[in-house]
């Protein structure tokens, strides 16, 4: 393969500069001035953490770490590294009283139904702290787990405004470096932490260094499956990633409105969320 | 006289208030003029803000006296001369992307966007008619053209206007940023760089370049407005992302200098243009290759 396919190579102060001014126009434009933020100990948050407070500076900006029972002592530990490093104000609050009265209803749920409910009991608890807090959530999800589907709809995937929506995974691990986010933390393999040993590139079967170099061709310069073939990746492989980002649309659309009137919401009336500020 | 001071009002805007955008145009113009300004250049839709969507309507206005938005900014070019960017709506109630430049009291010319990109994550085609007309224009500091953001991503329009008589090509944008890799500037930055200084250097012309800066929802829009002058020479540059106000004195005789030594503009042979497009329509046309549409 030839590496100058692939411009996954970031300039981190130009990609700083402008996520900074994001978070803080548009929190600040709704005449905001404080954010929420997950924690989960990975570096994904840990890095939208940093950008928002630097947009908005560390009083301004709640971080909070929400661990269910059998979430990693490490997660904690990592999570902990960046509250001291950036001197945000956090607080813990356990899901594990959200979820498992839930599932007590339904003992027979498998993992995957139990870690769609924990990603969705953090999402309640980040929108409910952010109305305390008189501020906006702040996301944390990176275009390759939106492209893949890796993430819970109305779950980790809700947020108010995401930093990172636009950085594959490789790229994120760029800026954090720059932004110094703590090496234990960049170090580790990813992990969203829903059970016992699950790591990403185990559950996905690939790495992410391979699969954004598959995804930037495939999205950014618009190769076709024959073309990714060609440029060297495996058949399964691009197969596997072009059926993952279809049958994912879902997750990056709002739910679907049938078109009765001449005006609909999300057909013919069209206006920016900035509309008027 | 020689010189003239060109401010570049590099602003954020309101989307879809009009009235606070324009304020923010008369404090601009005031600071401008205090520092000497004669000509002050605002960006693309500066009265409205870009992604308009189905504010479209709501936000056009008439770059005549009798208009509230217009009225203020007439007065005020008694002191300086003005670009501004608005959505004009003719008397068949078409709207166009327009940039009206005024002069004592006067709408010296107004342009309509002729180029309106309606692909990838622009939908322009889709809220607005298409402008009709290149035409240079005269004014106190000699002949001028203005274009406005994808009109000048096509060759001609620069070219027409060249042709027409214009010595300063106002160009303005509201150019969102995208392409980000390992360099120090975003791709569309890169571009709209070096395109403007492409296009000073080839005609021998001052090329002034006015972008907007601040979001609309996850679009950012990228500043760094900029002044050639007929070497190809930067003169002036606004910085990144950061609302500001530039000021840049050019000297026009360096028109009368550059041209001295690179004649370009007097050995430019539009007849032989003009013989080879005919040709090369005609043949297309019977090919059906091209279609000369607009």
């Amino acid at each position: 393969m030839n590496n100058l396919q692939f411009r996954l190579t970031i300039n981190t102060e130009l990609a700083r500069k402008i996520l900074v001014s994001f978070i803080h126009d548009e929190v600040t434009r709704v005449g905001l001035k404080n954010a929420v933020v997950g924690l989960s100990g990975g570096i994904d948050s840990a890095l939208s953490c940093a950008l928002a407070v630097e947009a908005l500076g560390a009083e301004n900006v709640l971080a909070i770490r929400m661990p269910y029972k059998t979430s990693a002592a490490a997660s904690m530990n990592d999570a902990q590294l960046l509250i001291d490093q950036l001197k945000v104000e956090s607080k813990v609050v356990e899901i594990t009283a959200m979820v498992d009265p839930l599932f007590a209803q339904f003992p027979d749920a498998d993992s995957k139904r139990k870690g769609n409910a924990m990603a969705r009991a953090r999402m309640i608890v980040l929108f409910d702290q952010s109305v305390a807090f008189n501020g906006l959530v702040i996301g944390t999800g990176n275009k390759t787990e939106i492209l893949l589907g890796y993430s819970t709809i109305f779950g980790d995937a809700a947020s108010a405004l995401n930093p990172l929506g636009d950085l594959y995974k490789t790229q994120v691990r760029q800026l954090a470096r720059a932004l110094n986010i703590p090496s234990p933390i960049i170090d580790k393999a990813p992990s969203a932490d829903l059970w016992v040993g699950q790591t990403d590139e185990g559950e996905l079967g690939f790495s992410y260094e391979e699969v954004d170099r598959l995804l930037y061709l495939l999205v950014d310069q618009r190769y076709t499956r024959d073309e990714a073939i060609a440029a060297g990746f495996g058949i399964p492989f691009v197969d596997t990633v072009i059926k993952r980002i279809k049958q994912n649309q879902f997750k990056r659309m709002p739910p679907l409105i049938a078109k009765l009137s001449n005006r609909t919401i999300g057909y013919d009336f069209l206006y920016l969320r900035d509309w008027g500020t | 006289m020689s010189n003239l001071t060109i401010a570049l009002a590099q602003i954020k805007t309101k989307l879809g208030d009009v009235q606070a955008n324009l304020e923010k145009h008369l404090a601009y113009i005031e600071q401008a003029t205090s520092q000497g300004a004669q000509l002050v250049c605002f960006p693309e839709l500066s009265l409205t803000g870009y992604v308009l969507q189905d504010l479209t309507s709501t936000v056009a206005h008439k770059a005549t006296a009798d208009d509230p938005i217009f009225k203020p900014l007439l007065e005020a070019s008694h002191k300086t001369d003005l670009m501004v960017g608005f959505v004009d709506e003719d008397d068949r109630h078409r709207f166009y992307i327009a940039a009206a430049y005024l002069s004592k009291g006067e709408t010296i010319h107004v342009h309509h966007k002729v180029y309106l990109p309606t692909y990838g994550m622009f939908d322009e085609g889709r809220f607005f008619a298409w402008g009709d007309h290149i035409r240079a224009f005269d004014t106190q500091w000699g002949r001028v053209g203005m274009l406005i953001c994808e009109d000048f991503w096509h060759a001609s329009p620069p070219y027409l206007l060249w042709i027409d008589g214009a010595d300063i090509l106002l160009m303005h944008s509201a150019s969102p940023s995208r392409g980000l890799d390992e360099h120090d500037k975003m791709d569309s930055s890169r571009w709209v760089e070096h395109i403007n200084q492409a296009y000073s250097s080839l005609f021998t012309n001052f090329v002034v370049h006015t972008n907007k800066v601040g979001f609309e929802d996850g679009l950012n829009f990228w500043g760094g407005s900029t002044v050639f002058d007929p070497n190809g020479n930067l003169i002036a540059q606004s910085p990144q992302f950061e609302e500001s106000l530039t000021l840049a004195t050019i000297d026009l005789n360096q028109l009368h200098r550059t041209r001295a030594r690179l004649p370009i503009l007097r050995d430019e042979r539009t007849s032989l243009v003009m013989k080879e497009m005919s040709r090369i329509l005609k043949m297309n046309n019977e090919q059906s290759s091209i279609s000369p549409h607009y």
